[in-house]
């Protein structure tokens, strides 16, 4: 589904990523892990058209989605959550969903001022989808609260849900469960599972390895902007490449 | 009481409607007819605080060249309706016209600048606006486009079917005059503005604008395309500057770069910062406010003479001055405005040092 | 050939007077990513203060050399300026200084016209006169004229500068500043009082726009209470053509600028058939911002701005 060949970022002179490739396949859940630093976030940012890549290539279902606008690649059915939650939080929970509409949907200036019948059938489908969402993320009650007063956990959810509005085949999830207690993180690890019945493909980055080791199909490991591993979560996890860079020093 | 009134919202929109109606006759009768003029520059302002709104409000972007769609709206309407060119073209031609005029260059202006972070773009735009009125000052030779500093008068008042809109008319016995006749016409203007602008703001071209007020980057991550939609922006404020214009040159019947300085982008700039910027009530509640307030200040010289004698010091000397004072208190005490959304409440609390660093790279991509 | 020379000459004159003023902005923005606004009004209270000194001091010492009648007003000038721009950042600026962006520089503007309407009201809305107390006279220059006071303002440009140069390579406090610049938290770990070296940037900014104030109006010849809107703005238009934050790179731009506008409304003319005539000449600052920011906003010796947020 996701493919990355030999994709290399560099700031300046500073190598983020060296010659990483990856391969997503359709229904996995597949898990990037690496020390801090270790150019997870720029990879994500590379794949979604934040930043562009210094060589390489990236495609999605054989489409080229490197150095593309990221709002291109979210059409192509590709859509993100942030590690620093990134949500407009002035606006209601709801309407942050809402807002995640806007690619599946068309009405324009016209549509708006004179809300015919196609655009108020058009508004009110978003609504309702907007509000299934919320309540497959667990949000049900909480769509007139402003998105920032929502708590830290309710945060990451909404940002979930406002990534599925955008009926993404593929989503990337940057540390979706980084400050999140043990009851919180199995809801989520839920929820991811439910989001892969569901038919949908997922990226995750993450800081905890007992999570990923539970839950992906497939994991990569990332040091120094170089993939040093890569496979399923067992054999990775005996890598001795691995344990030396980031699971010998954290256990 | 408040309860009451929300409980019949029918009442309440038939009170404001015959009070609507009857405030030039009202105003008129009370303070005088030169008032009935404040009142028509009142629905102007709203019309051009509205349309600014938009841009600045609705979509975060920062625009102090306003004024300059304002004027092509007027220099518009007094080129091809006046003795100038010699063409005589009916309004309805011509305010969809400028309207369009000024949202081709609102577009035109911004597909280059609008990639730029927020305060670049507030001195493009005032620099455009600076460029536009130096051009109208000029070019008047060699070939007399716009008559140069004099202004172009004579323009042709709005007419209906042969009635104009300007100087007396016997309506049902009595005497009325064209600032009434330009009431109405405003306030149907004023009113189709609201609607407008209310549609636009609860719609899904809103909701994006609003993402992309709050969180470029976030916005560009929901498949936004964050570059058309602030064009649009800029675009739709600039037709409404476009269709003010227009409305300002038909109802002045004489247009001159004077009117379309800097200043006048400030003034609709505080108009909406006063009020609460994004909030439709606050904005018209601002615009409101900025036009009577001069000329309730002209009082001031009045009882200066009377209590001293003579005018110490000029209240339209005093005008600017507290318009500045207004903007840098409200600023530091009321960011939000007088009548603030409830998001943008927060907004002016918020701080945002990874977002930009991460917006700038937005543009970072070579597509 | 002589008419590029002489506009050339006229161009680096003005082009030095508009590299004093960007100065100030650039320094601002540099630290603080501030557009200070009312900059240019500062400028503009300068020349007031100098020319209304040297006013007085010619109606007290009507025998004192034209010189130092003028040194007089700018080291008036000087301290009131300082005075000025010290108590913007700290009534207007400083509490704004964790708002969004558009929150200062809104202020920014609203300082601005409160300036200009003050010094509408203290000094009337006439021109005043520039007297004409300097020694007058001109060298000429392979066909071209250049006169003592041109030399003088140039001189004494390069002198600030050179100064300024100084201050910020050469000394402990230059050395806050570019650290400061860079990030005032880091700054502020390492010991460095940020606001201190904030208000000493508004302080230094001011006191270079106090004499180029003074000088402005004594090249034209007079002063007036709108002057300040364009001259500020054809100097932060020289600042981002430098390169905004950076300051050999407001130096160059404001030379820059001063020749591309002098050329220009030589030029225009012959450029465009007689169709546009030096009116224009203040479009060009407009024209070459706009291009500057949509072909290299980074200006010539910037960083990319955009990396700078």
């Amino acid at each position: 589904m996701l493919t990355v060949r030999n994709v290399s970022k560099r700031f300046g002179g500073l190598a983020a990523l060296e010659g990483v490739s990856l391969d997503v396949e359709k229904g996995h859940i597949y898990g990037l892990i690496g020390p801090n630093g270790a150019g997870k976030t720029t990879l994500f940012n590379c794949m979604t058209g934040l930043y562009g890549v210094t060589s390489g290539e990236i495609h999605l279902d054989s489409a080229p989605i490197h150095n593309r606008k990221p709002h291109h690649i979210v059409h192509q059915g590709f859509a993100r959550t942030f590690q620093n939650i990134r949500l407009f939080a002035n606006m209601t929970a709801l309407e942050n969903v809402m807002v995640g509409r806007h690619p599946r949907t068309h009405a324009g200036v016209l549509g708006a001022i004179l809300r015919g019948p196609h655009t108020r059938a058009e508004e009110r489908q978003i609504h309702d989808r907007s509000l299934e969402l919320m309540d497959f993320v667990g949000l049900a009650r909480k769509g007139r609260t402003l998105a920032g007063h929502l708590a830290y956990g309710d945060q990451r959810r909404l940002e979930i849900a406002r990534a599925l509005a955008t009926e993404p085949k593929l989503l990337a999830l940057d540390e979706p469960v980084a400050g999140m207690n043990p009851t919180e993180r199995r809801q989520m690890a839920d929820l991811f599972l439910r989001l892969r019945e569901t038919g949908i493909t997922l990226l995750l980055i993450e800081h905890d390895v007992k999570l990923v080791m539970g839950l992906c199909d497939r994991v990569a490991v990332l040091d120094y902007g170089r993939k040093i591993a890569e496979g399923a979560p067992e054999s990775v996890q005996r890598d001795p490449a691995v344990i030396e860079a980031y699971l010998g020093g954290a256990e | 009481m408040l309860d009451g009134l929300r409980r019949h919202p029918t009442l309440v929109f038939i009170a404001l409607g015959i009070l609507l109606a009857v405030l030039p006759f009202l105003t008129g009768a009370t303070l005088g007819n030169s008032w009935v003029r404040v009142l028509d520059f009142v629905l102007l302002y709203i019309i051009l605080a509205l349309g600014l709104n938009i841009v600045v409000g609705y979509a975060g972007l920062l625009d102090l060249g306003y004024v300059a769609f304002y004027a092509l709206g007027a220099y518009l309407y007094a080129w091809l309706a006046s003795p100038h060119f010699g063409i005589h073209l009916p309004f309805w031609a011509v305010l969809p016209l400028g309207a369009a005029l000024a949202g081709l260059f609102g577009v035109l202006l911004g597909a280059p600048t609008l990639r730029l972070r927020g305060d670049y773009l507030a001195i493009v735009t005032l620099g455009f606006g600076e460029i536009i009125r130096i051009f109208m000052n000029n070019l008047d030779h060699p070939v007399n486009v716009t008559n140069g500093p004099q202004g172009i008068n004579q323009i042709d008042p709005v007419s209906l079917g042969g009635f104009a809109f300007a100087g007396r008319h016997e309506v049902l016995g009595m005497t009325i005059t064209g600032p009434y006749f330009y009431y109405y016409l405003f306030l149907a203007f004023t009113l189709a503005s609201i609607f407008i602008a209310m549609r636009l703001q609860h719609s899904r071209i809103g909701r994006a604008w609003a993402a992309i007020r709050e969180d470029e980057v976030a916005a560009a991550a929901m498949g936004i395309n964050t570059r058309n939609v602030k064009l649009l922006a800029f675009a739709m404020g600039a037709a409404f500057g476009g269709l003010a214009g227009g409305l300002f040159a038909s109802f002045q019947g004489f247009i001159s770069p004077e009117s379309f300085n800097l200043w006048e982008s400030i003034l609709i700039l505080c108009m909406i910062v006063l009020g609460g910027m994004g909030h439709i009530p606050g904005v018209i509640l601002g615009a409101i406010l900025l036009t009577v307030l001069p000329e309730a200040l002209r009082y001031i010289g009045d009882w200066q003479r009377a209590a001293l004698g003579h005018v110490v010091v000029d209240p339209n000397d005093l005008r600017m001055l507290v318009f500045g004072l207004a903007l840098v208190l409200m600023m530091i005490y009321r960011p939000a405005g007088m009548i603030p959304s409830r998001q943008r409440k927060r907004e002016f609390a918020a701080e945002d040092g990874v977002a930009e660093q991460e917006q700038a790279s937005l543009y970072d991509t070579k597509a | 050939m002589d008419i590029f020379l002489q506009q050339l000459i006229n161009g680096l004159v003005l082009g030095s007077i508009y590299a004093l003023v960007a100065l100030g902005y650039t320094m601002v923005y540099g630290i603080l990513e501030l557009i200070n606004f009312a900059h240019g009004e500062v400028t503009m209270i300068g020349a007031m203060v100098g020319l209304t000194v040297i006013g007085l001091i010619m109606g007290l010492a009507p025998d004192l050399p034209g010189i130092l009648v003028v040194l007089g007003g700018v080291l008036v000038a000087i301290p009131a300026c300082m005075l000025l721009a010290y108590s913007i950042e700290k009534v207007a600026y400083r509490p704004l200084r964790k708002a969004p962006r558009l929150a200062p520089l809104i202020t920014a503007i609203g300082v601005s016209i409160v300036l200009q309407n003050v010094a509408m009201l203290v000094w009337g809305r006439q021109y005043i006169s520039f007297p004409r107390i300097l020694p007058e006279g001109q060298y000429e220059l392979l066909g071209a004229h250049i006169s003592y006071l041109q030399i003088f303002i140039v001189v004494l440009s390069l002198s600030v500068m050179a100064s300024l140069w100084f201050l910020v390579q050469r000394t402990r406090l230059g050395r806050a500043m570019r650290a400061t610049a860079q990030s005032k938290e880091v700054a502020a770990l390492m010991g460095v009082d940020v606001d201190r070296v904030i208000s000493a940037t508004f302080l230094i900014g001011a006191a270079i726009a106090a004499v180029a104030g003074v000088m402005v109006s004594a090249y034209y010849g007079l002063a007036h209470y709108y002057m300040g809107f364009m001259l500020g703005l054809k100097a932060f238009s020289a600042a981002v053509l430098g390169g905004i934050g950076n300051i050999a790179g407001a130096m160059l731009g404001g030379m820059l600028l001063g020749i591309i506008e002098a050329l220009g409304a030589g030029y225009i003319g012959d450029i465009t058939g007689g169709f546009l005539g030096s009116h224009y000449q203040d479009v060009f600052a407009f024209f070459v911002l706009i291009l500057v920011l949509v072909l290299r906003p980074s200006g010539l010796l910037g960083e990319r701005v955009a990396s700078r947020a």
